[in-house]
């Protein structure tokens, strides 16, 4: 994993995560914008796959275990569609609050899979 | 199910989706090491999926009992496997389970969710989750 996209990665799970939140309990119902926010989440966790396929190929491999990161990418690769289709099929405010609680998971999750990468505690 | 049940649902899905996974790669890569925590964290795993299943269903009797029960065994399971993996940590030396430490490695949403859980049920005895709030769905607002 590369470091500064993680943190990227983070910040923007987090922030969209925030928002959504914020929107649902204001009220809203599933907007472009919240929608849009997961989607952005999506896009970045799809270039996450890409770097981790290509990252041990060019000299950075995992110091964990690469099963658990690619059972960690995967699932949070699958959380926003998962979340979206949700909004989508009803379009309530508790939707927009599950779209926050998928990003927010997102983030732990990419967070956890860059631990899995370098840090090694035994 | 409406409402804030919804979001309940969801955490528990997540929940048994991460409980899921790490008990896949604990049990795939590392058994034999630990065999009694990883089964308890393959059941952890099981009974997240089941309260899912069953909260969503939850407007069926038996269905609420399921639910009763799968949330009353994780909120024993959270406190029993917290409580000796403080005490007697060698039992659980090789990897963690969901519950150890109080759930502490999931920001302690395990140790919260089956409070949340049963408040969930309590207030929604015999079928009630039917007469709250309904979800507007498919009503013409613009997005």
């Amino acid at each position: 994993m590369i470091t500064v996209f993680t943190i990227v990665q983070v910040a923007v799970a987090v922030a969209a995560g925030l928002l959504c939140t914020v929107l649902g309990l204001a009220n809203r119902r599933p907007s472009d914008l919240s929608v849009g926010a997961l989607a952005l989440v999506e896009v970045l966790l799809i270039a996450q796959v890409v770097v981790a396929i290509i990252a041990p190929l060019a000299g950075n491999a995992p110091s964990g275990s690469l099963l658990e990161f690619w059972v960690y990418l995967v699932s949070a690769v699958l959380l926003p569609p998962a979340a979206v289709f949700w909004a989508l099929i009803e379009r309530s405010r508790w939707s927009t609050v599950i779209l926050g609680v998928a990003a927010l998971s997102v983030a732990i999750m990419v967070w956890r899979m860059q631990v899995i990468w370098t840090v090694q505690v035994v | 199910m409406t409402g804030i049940g919804r979001v309940l649902v969801v955490v528990y899905a997540v929940m048994a989706l991460a409980a899921t996974g790490r008990s896949f790669v604990q049990i795939v890569e590392d058994f034999a090491n630990a065999p009694l925590a990883y089964s308890l964290s393959a059941a952890a795993a099981l009974v997240y999926v089941l309260a899912t299943v069953a909260l969503v269903k939850s407007s069926s009797r038996a269905w609420y009992a399921v639910a009763w029960v799968a949330i009353c065994f994780e909120l024993v399971g959270v406190l029993v496997v917290g409580t000796l993996s403080l005490v007697l940590p060698e039992l659980f030396s090789h990897d963690a389970t969901v519950w150890s430490g109080y759930g502490f490695g999931y920001f302690w949403v395990p140790l919260a969710l089956p409070f949340v859980g049963i408040w969930w049920l309590v207030s929604h005895r015999d079928g009630a989750a039917d007469r709250d709030e309904r979800p507007a769905v498919l009503e013409g607002s613009s997005w």
